[in-house]
């Protein structure tokens, strides 16, 4: 066994645990932690097959932004586990049988049989002058730029559906205007009212 | 590495409409509320350019960007069907949109997203471009039903669609990674001459991800067993979205499966046939029968569209250049039919009412009898009754089934189709035969007027002069597989 075996072991078996552990353990902060050590070993193979731009943005988009915005969500929401549970044996049945034809049809599929090193052969290691971020600029700005100028379309759709779809302008709502606020002399914030002293009203003893 | 920018003129259709949605979506900006009509029509004229954009780009068959983009005969008649049923969609719709403040800038840049989503998908020839073609026009519509916010019924029904349409997209993913597993390659050009070569040796993994992919396309079309969504949706969306959700996305759907199961995977015909065979007897079954039951005309045309999927389906199956041909020649009748039901809805709508019931079309004669005419021959083409078109979409498709061999399904497809048309029959009796319970006076707009009858009279004037539209199908389909 070399030491990259080792080490893709390492990281897959982590990987697995982990990720046991995401869908299996109560807490959610902790079921959210856990997937943040599946997302860094995940990377860490991918690191091992070279492709270190996908390793390095997934640490860095769901690492850094998405799990953090979803820890976020999870500890301001008040999440009601005892009702996410419920129903969960009236479901069991048929979500353990499809879970069952999935793993039955990923055996028959994803096995060596079918592609095991005998119908493909095994991938060259690159030299130590290559750079997968450059190779893979490359490729999204020439040969994929069609694919890639319609993800953007798709990421413009999002938008507008997101503002469309949040945004309201509600009648009735008090907001503070700022240009109001700052745009104000003496006169609009302080009122002088002439008086005249007053006495202070008679004491009248109070009739027993 | 060397690369060179093809000519990108087969692209211009599509490259106008982008620039033309990001003006509009700028320009509305500027637009105030009781000005939008500026927004409106602006988005007409829009369509209308990509149209013509459509016919001076069309030639031979290009491809370009390796086969991601293909620009072939039956790519540019299904474009130009889906901006006339956009076109005619944003005319029906208008009224209904304002008495609802749904009149917003955002409803017609969606709409115009959806549509170049559905080019996307039409021209693709590649598993990325079908994938990001149709994504971008599903998540057109999930925002689209949910545009009217406050309706509870609309965002359910948009919630239902989108984690319906993610598990199909997940489906679909699945299915096609499996068979880039074992093909190696995304361009669909090139997996049809893989497995037509015979490489692949162990059927096991190009199988299920056939299975996986038909899955996927079945949901988007709405087949039995995965219709669930279409009733609901259809139900709950404002009516003009649930007219654009049954109309023009029906084309890039038929595109959707001629691309993938006759441009890739011809080479597995025996066992998609028998995939779909069983798909078009339970659409056919299940959409008549359902419909039976329903007092809402949504949801009633709803199973009516699983039922005509169904007969599309029975088109492709028959694996025959006049079998795709009728299935397409099938799509642009149902469209047709569709515009005019759906139109009829949101003629007969105003402000405070759906006129979405069937006893709302009660006495429709004595209230108006033009439409109830109109109403009565678009019913008449969807149960497939002579001289209508519908009679001649049924008759085509069932041909190519004759044909292909399956005698019993056909059979089968015309007995249900006779029970199906008494759910069609129905509505003519209620509009002839019964005592109206709205009186109040119908006066649409004037281009309303215009275009529903000529929408009503199409079904009339196609019924009587079937070839035009049935040569311009073959023809299409001939200079494209």
């Amino acid at each position: 066994m070399t030491f990259e075996t080792g080490v893709f072991y390492f990281f897959s078996t982590v990987l697995l645990l982990s990720a046991t552990a995401v869908i299996t353990i109560r807490n959610p902060v902790q079921s959210a932690l856990f997937l943040v050590l599946s997302f860094f070993t995940a990377s860490g193979i991918w690191m091992m097959l070279e492709a270190e731009f996908l390793a390095i943005t997934l640490v860095l988009v769901y690492v850094g932004a998405v799990m953090v915005l979803f820890l976020f969500v999870v500890m301001m929401l008040d999440i009601n586990l005892a009702r996410l549970r419920e129903g969960f044996w009236s479901y069991l049945p048929l979500g353990g049988l499809i879970a069952l034809l999935l793993v039955v049809e990923m055996i028959l599929v994803l096995g060596s049989r079918n592609f095991g090193l005998d119908h493909f052969s095994q991938p060259v290691a690159h030299g130590p002058g290559y750079s997968n971020t450059a190779e893979l600029g490359m490729q999204l700005y020439t040969t994929y730029v069609y694919p890639f100028e319609l993800a953007a379309v798709i990421l413009l759709v999002a938008i507008v559906a997101a503002i469309t779809l949040t945004m309201r302008r509600r009648r009735g709502t008090k907001y503070q205007n700022p240009g109001q606020q700052i745009h104000v002399d003496r006169s609009t914030r302080l009122r002088i009212v002439k008086m005249d002293v007053e006495k202070s009203p008679p004491v009248t003893e109070a009739k027993g | 590495m060397n690369f060179e920018l093809p000519n990108l003129m087969p692209m211009l259709p599509e490259m106008a409409l982008l620039g033309m949605i990001c003006f509009i979506l700028i320009a509305d900006l500027f637009i105030r509320d009781e000005n939008r009509s500026v927004t409106f029509v602006m988005s007409q004229i829009a369509v209308a350019i990509t149209a013509v954009c459509i016919l001076g780009t069309s030639g031979p068959s290009v491809s370009l960007f390796g086969d991601m983009f293909t620009r072939d005969a039956m790519a540019d008649i299904l474009k130009l069907m889906i901006c006339l049923s956009v076109e005619i969609m944003f005319v029906y719709s208008s009224s209904y949109l304002k008495t609802r403040n749904l009149f917003r800038g955002e409803y017609f840049v969606l709409t115009l997203f959806a549509m170049l989503g559905m080019m996307v998908l039409i021209s693709a020839g590649h598993f990325l471009t079908l994938y990001l073609g149709l994504e971008l026009m599903a998540l057109s519509f999930y925002a689209m039903i949910a545009l009217d916010r406050d309706n509870a019924r609309a965002t359910e029904a948009a919630m239902k669609y989108f984690v319906l349409g993610a598990l199909a997209s997940g489906l679909l993913l699945y299915g096609m990674s499996m068979l880039y597993g074992v093909t190696g390659s995304l361009d669909i050009a090139k997996v049809a001459s893989v497995i037509d070569s015979g490489q692949v040796t162990e059927g096991a993994p190009l199988l299920f991800g056939l299975v996986f992919v038909v899955a996927g396309l079945a949901f988007k079309i709405g087949a039995v067993p995965f219709h669930m969504w279409i009733p609901d949706v259809y139900e709950g969306a404002p009516t003009p979205v649930a007219l654009f959700i049954g109309t023009a996305p029906k084309f890039a759907a038929f595109a959707f499966f001629m691309r993938l199961l006759i441009g890739g995977l011809h080479g597995l015909v025996a066992d998609w046939q028998q995939m779909l065979v069983i798909m078009a007897v339970l659409s056919i079954l299940v959409g008549n029968v359902t419909a039976i039951a329903q007092t809402n005309f949504k949801r009633m045309l709803a199973y009516s569209t699983i039922a005509h999927m169904g007969f599309v389906l029975l088109g492709i199956l028959s694996g025959s250049i006049a079998g795709y041909s009728a299935a397409m020649y099938y799509m642009a009748v149902y469209v047709i039919m569709s515009l005019g039901a759906f139109g009829m809805i949101l003629l007969l709508a105003r402000a405070g009412f759906e006129s979405d019931m069937l006893e709302d079309f009660k006495g429709l004669n004595q209230r108006n009898p033009w439409y109830a005419f109109m109403l009565l021959l678009v019913m008449f083409a969807m149960a497939g009754i002579p001289p209508t078109v519908g009679f001649y979409a049924k008759l085509a498709v069932l041909q190519a089934a004759l044909q292909a061999g399956y005698v019993w399904l056909t059979v089968l497809a015309v007995l249900l189709s006779v029970i199906g048309a008494f759910y069609y029959l129905r509505i003519v009796k209620l509009m002839y035969f019964d005592e109206p319970k709205q009186i109040a006076p119908i006066a649409p707009r004037v281009d309303v007027r215009l275009v529903m009858s000529l929408n009503g009279l199409a079904m009339l004037v196609l019924g009587l002069m079937p070839q035009s539209l049935m040569s311009l199908c073959t023809y299409s389909i001939m200079h494209s597989f």
